[in-house]
This record gives C-alpha cells, structure tokens and sequence, in this order.
C-alpha cells in the first residue's frame, strides 16, 4: 500500500482554497492540465456542485414544474495518491457525482477544479486532455463491455480517441501489457467478453480504465456484481496498482467495509448532500453525525458474538425522495435527534464547534446541529 | 426434525452437457431454527431451494437422486396436487427482487388477499381484510389507504415486506429466503431483517437462509451449511465456523471479506475462479483453489468427515485446517 495510506492524513482538512490556474489560450489550458501533481497536493477540487434534473410536464409545451436535486451543493477535494471512498445509499446522488466529475452531465451550479482549472467550463482539446486523465470503471462488468468487440478491440478503442498516447503500430503490445498488468493472460487478446468471468471481466474494464495512464481513476461500485473470493482479488488488484502508478482512486461503493479497507477519506453522503467526512479512523470509529453512526450500526459484522453486544440503530421509513427533499437537515425526518432548529437551519458541513481545536478523532467535518461522537462499530 | 434434505442430485441438461447443480446435498432444519445456506454463484444454493420449494423448471432441470422430507413425508414422491397443497400453505419462498416476483398489474391487496381465497376458499372482501391485517403485520404505514396500490408504488424496503407478508399469509411451518435483502440498502437491509427475525419466533417457524452475505449470517442464523460447486463442504453451528472453519474454502472467504471494525492490510484472496459446473474437478472440486491440496485431494471425493457431534466438513485434511489458525 502506499506510504499516504499508512500515514492518514489527519490534518488535511476536507477542502482547501483553490489555486485558480488563469490559461488564457487553449495550448496553456492543455499544458496546465498536462503538468504533474506530487503525491498529496489537491488535484481535483470540487465547490458547491450541483446537479438538479428538471421534472416537467406536458408534451408539447413542456414546463418544468420542479427538480430531482440529485447533487446540491457538495465541496470535496481529493488529494493526489489518495483514495477517497465516498459511500451512501441508492438515490443519495453518488453516482450523479461521478458523472460530473467524468463531464458526462453538465453541473447545474458549482466548480469542479482539475489542478487549478474548472472542467465544467472547458471544453474542445483542454476538455479532451481532461477527460483522457480522468477514466472511471463500471459496476457492472457485464453490461459496461460491448459483446461484440474483442478484448484488444476494446481496451485498444480508446487510442483511437487520444492517437498520442500510443502510435498506431505499438498499440496491440500495449494493450497485452495492459493484460498482464491486471492479471489476465495477454494471449486473450483477441478474445470477447462473455468468454470471461465476471472477475475477469471487471479486470478488463480497469484495463481499459488504465490505459491512457490517467491520474484520477472514478470506480462505480467496481466490485458490487462480484463474489466474495474474487471481490478480494479485484480489490488486491486496485491497491496494487494504485501503488505502481500513482492512482488517485475517488472510489464509489455502498459496501461500508470495503470503502474503509481501501479508502483513505470516506466521505458520506445522503440525500445529494455530504453529511461527513474524514479519515477512514474518524468515521468508522469516531462517527459524529446520527445517519452515518446508523448505517455504521445496521452493517451486520461477520462475528456472531457481536451479535447482541453492538447497539443497531434501526432507522424508521425511507429515504424521501430528492424532488421534494425536508426543509433545514435533509435527515431530519428520519433522525431521533432532531429538534425545532434541525427543520428551519441547514447544517453546514463544518468541524462541530464543541470539538474545534480537539485533538479527539471527532474532531472533523459533520453536517449535524447536534453532533457527537458514538461509536457503533465495534461491540461493547 | 421438519425438513431434513438427504442427499440430494440436481442436474441441468443443456445443449453443452450435463451440468451438475446439486450433488448430494445433506441438510435439515427444525421448527424455530434458522440455517443459513452460504455459497457463490453456482454453488447450487439456491436450485437445492427451489427443489424443496417444487418450483424447480424441469425440464432443463432434473432432480436425478435423493429424498427431501418434510414432516414425514418424502416430498418428491408426492403427486403434483399434494405439493401445490403444500406450497403456500405449509412451506413459502420470499425472492430476492421483489420487483419482479410481485405481479405488476394486480393491486398488493389483491395478491395478499388471492392466498387466502385460493386456500382457503374466502370471499374477495374477506380477503381483503386479511390482506390488511398482513400489512400492519409487516409494519407498512397506512395500510388501509395502500392496500389497493400497485407494486411499482412502493419503495424496496416496502415491496419485500409484502413479500414477507405474502410468504407469512397462511402462517406456514417452513419458510425459505433466498438472498431477501441483497437488493435493499443496509439500513432498510437492517429493518428487513429484522422483522423477519421476529415474525420467525412469533411463528416458530423454520427459516432457511440462503446468502452469500457472512455478516447477515453471523447475525441471525443458527447453524450454517456452506456450499461449493453442489456439494455442502461444511456444516456447523454459528458460533463455531467464526471462530474456527474447519475447511480451507470456509476459511479462505472469512479470511477475504473486508472488516468494517477493523483497517486490514492487504485481502486475503482465494485464487482461481469458482468451477464450471459442466466439468466440476474430481475429487475434492475445491482442490485447485485450495491452499492445502495434496495429491488424494485429486483423485478421492472427501465424505464429510464428522468433526464433533454437531460439525461436519468435507476434507481430507479438515483436522489441520482446524489447528493451523
């Protein structure tokens, strides 16, 4: 694993100012994008993003009569050679971030910060540079390959996109070292997608994500459709090359135990806001804020003795839906915490004012009035 | 004992050969008792389920060997009457997605209530009372005003509560889940489970789980039967394969998962890729994944040896897997 691992980053703060890059040309845009990051310096900075999906009404004459607020307002930074794993559940707005971070949606507000540049702004060949340095791997192994392309064919597509990163005749060698780099056999290379497994397949799919030697990799639950004894390899396989090339992982997933085992900073979010973050220790062990101490709590441990000496916190109802999210907290409604102050102010995703300047692990960012610290992992 | 399933052979013909689904599975479960089936993909986990449950598709399927007997009776030499008198009645399934087991253009009351005019010969309106009464039994709010909603208008959580409502309808003695809360988010996971846990000991009901989820398991079962390429590789009380698998594939997946209490290092990873059930290896199947393997783990099928009164594993060298902790 990588020495930024082993070290976390306790005093990194969850964002920094951002070192605007002024490029007032195209060729300075590419050459800003293009220069090298060192290891923990921001290189990817996100600002009140925000991402609402119009709802409207009528067929001819369409009115929008209001919006699915997928992602409103979150600010993040991810650091480069970390892993930020960034966890919630179905509906919260973490995939819609990925597809912001990839510029495959277009932000309704907010910044994102590629070392020093707004990519929500760019566009033509700095957008291009940008996207060939951000790649991302799919959850699905099996409906991300296209069955009719031969492995090479599909890993080798995206030096038709950016010819620059590999010239035409050295680009089959390229792909089969890209094979053998996630452990699968070069000599496979003209094989298609159903002749492997599932395990197999998402190997693929981070070789392709690999290819055009990217700095940020965004993985989308990678590892969900898979079994357990292959998660484990798949995983492995990540951190391996996280280490050999410098990855800078924002890592996706639901799975809470596998978001802390690779993660360095954990990031929670609900209802297309952050609730908390920090280092994997202050969340998982020192959570602040009520959601994240619940869904740390209903996470069934593989320890049958724990069984009755963890406390469960059973959280009552569902998710409200994102087109009509509660006033003030967003958890509010489901929260056995919450007060008059929780429905009329929103909290601000701040280090809690009774643990400024503690040296406790507490002491990082919660979007709660009423936060503490409670641990719900490990038993009593 | 209330089910007892004894050595049971499921295979699949297809057009590329016989697939071995099932090869001689031994298990049983008691009024009350919860066992958990553990495996992957393909180990046969849930087509064992479907052959007690009688809804296995034949053909491609066939069940090609074995007893199943539920209270007395050797299920499969049942005509096909007694076991649909059976199904619903005496033994229920819930499905993992729900979305897709409930019938999108029938109201949830009017599948609720179905099971009780089909069995027990109601009227619709007497139905549909009861078709209340389940859903405040399932905890669903408003279940008077929801009860003519259709499927789509439920959140997940909610739709495998009727699920659970529906397997509970006619109270059964047996109630078979086949992976219940894989689909749902953890915390609607933890609710989920919760109630099933407790309707269980309100029924005394026997429950069989069927997961690939460890920590589901550790939380609610009894005893565990872990599968691997058809075949039960290890069967044992809860308490005791936590803390101490007396088989390597047992081992290798505890080993594998990542701990939310804990930061690990690097994962533990069972190579190779669980077997073809068209050429399943002979011998030990497990053997060219297996860390332990020695030349008689090629050539003889390991029986489950008896590691105490209540343990059993399938290897050859389960005593040295036991002490080499």
């Amino acid at each position: 694993m990588a020495d930024i691992r082993k070290e976390p980053a306790d005093a990194t703060p969850n964002v920094t100012e951002v070192a605007t890059v002024d490029a007032p040309t195209e060729e300075a845009a590419v050459a800003a994008i293009d220069a090298p990051v060192s290891q923990g310096e921001p290189i990817l900075q996100v600002r009140n993003l925000v991402k609402h999906f119009p709802l409207t009404q009528g067929i001819l004459f369409k009115k929008q009569v209001g919006a699915v607020k997928a992602v409103d307002g979150i600010s993040f930074d991810l650091y480069a050679g970390e892993t930020l794993g960034i966890v919630g559940e179905s509906g919260c707005g973490k995939s819609t971030v990925a597809k912001l971070l990839m510029t495959l949606e277009r932000a309704t507000a907010g910044e994102v910060f590629y070392k020093g540049q707004d990519i929500t702004k760019l566009s033509g060949r700095a957008l291009k540079a940008v996207r060939r340095n951000i790649q991302m791997v799919f959850q699905d192994p099996y409906t991300s390959l296209n069955p009719r392309m031969t492995v090479g064919d599909i890993i080798g597509e995206t030096f038709e996109i950016h010819p620059e990163v590999a010239p035409k005749g050295d680009r089959r060698r390229k792909v089969q070292d890209l094979l053998d780099v996630v452990g699968l056999n070069p000599e496979y290379i003209n094989r298609y997608p159903h002749q492997f497994s599932g395990g197999q397949r998402q190997r693929i799919g981070i070789a392709r994500g690999l290819a055009l030697n990217p700095e940020i990799i965004i993985c989308d639950e990678p590892v969900s459709a898979l079994d357990v004894s292959v998660q484990a390899q798949v995983i492995n396989l990540m951190g391996k090359l996280q280490d050999e090339f410098n990855l800078s992982y924002l890592f996706i997933a639901h799975d809470l135990s596998i978001v802390r085992h690779i993660s360095d900073r954990v990031g929670v979010m609900y209802l297309g806001k952050m609730a908390e973050i920090g280092t994997d220790t202050q969340i998982y062990d020192h959570p602040t804020h009520p959601y994240t101490q619940a869904l740390l709590s209903a996470v069934p441990v593989p320890d049958p003795t724990a069984r009755d000496r963890r406390e469960r916190i059973i959280l009552s109802g569902d998710v409200p839906s994102p087109a009509n999210p509660p006033s003030g907290c967003r958890f509010r409604t489901r929260c056995w915490k919450a007060q008059d102050k929780c429905a009329t102010e929103v909290p601000l995703l701040a280090i809690p004012e009774r643990f400024v300047g503690g040296s406790t692990p507490a002491s990082h960012e919660s979007a709660c009035h009423f936060a503490e610290d409670k641990d719900v992992v490990h038993a009593a | 004992m209330l089910l007892e399933v004894r050595d049971l052979h499921v295979e699949f013909h297809t057009r590329e050969g016989v697939a071995k689904a099932v090869n001689g599975v031994n298990y049983s479960v008691d009024a009350g008792e919860t066992l958990a089936v553990l495996g992957e993909s393909g180990s046969g986990k849930s087509v064992t389920a479907q052959a007690i449950m009688g809804i296995l598709d034949m053909p491609p399927g066939k069940i090609s060997g074995g007893e199943i007997v539920f209270k007395d009776r050797d299920l499969l030499k049942l005509r096909t009457e007694e076991r649909r008198r059976i199904r619903g009645q005496e033994m229920a399934m819930i499905f993992q997605d729900a979305l897709s087991s409930l019938n999108p253009v029938l109201s949830v009351g009017e599948q609720l209530g179905e099971m009780f005019v089909v069995h027990r010969g109601m009227s619709r309106s007497d139905a549909k009372v009861k078709a209340i009464e389940l859903m405040d039994r399932v905890r669903i709010p408003a279940a008077r005003e929801r009860v003519g909603n259709f499927p789509h208008q439920f959140s997940g959580g909610m739709r495998q509560r009727i699920m659970i409502a529906m397997a509970l309808a006619l109270e059964p003695d047996l109630i078979i889940a086949d992976e219940p809360t894989t689909a749902l988010d953890v915390t609607v996971q933890a609710q989920v489970m919760d109630l099933l846990a407790e309707l269980q000991r309100e029924l005394n009901m026997g429950l069989i789980l069927i997961t690939h989820d460890l920590g589901v398991v550790a939380d609610v079962a009894d005893k565990i039967a872990v599968m691997y390429a058809g075949r039960i590789v290890e069967t044992s009380p809860v308490h005791d394969i936590y803390r101490a698998p007396a088989h390597p594939y047992t081992k290798g997946l505890l080993r594998s998962i990542p701990r939310l209490d804990q930061k690990g290092q690097e994962l533990y990873a069972i190579k190779g890729l669980p077997p073809n059930l068209l050429h399943i290896p002979p011998g030990c199947a497990f053997h060219p994944r297996c860390p332990m393997a020695q030349p008689v783990c090629r050539t003889d099928v390991p029986p489950l040896y008896t590691v105490d009164e209540n343990r059993r594993s399938a290897c050859h060298f389960w005593k040295e897997t036991l002490d080499a902790r």
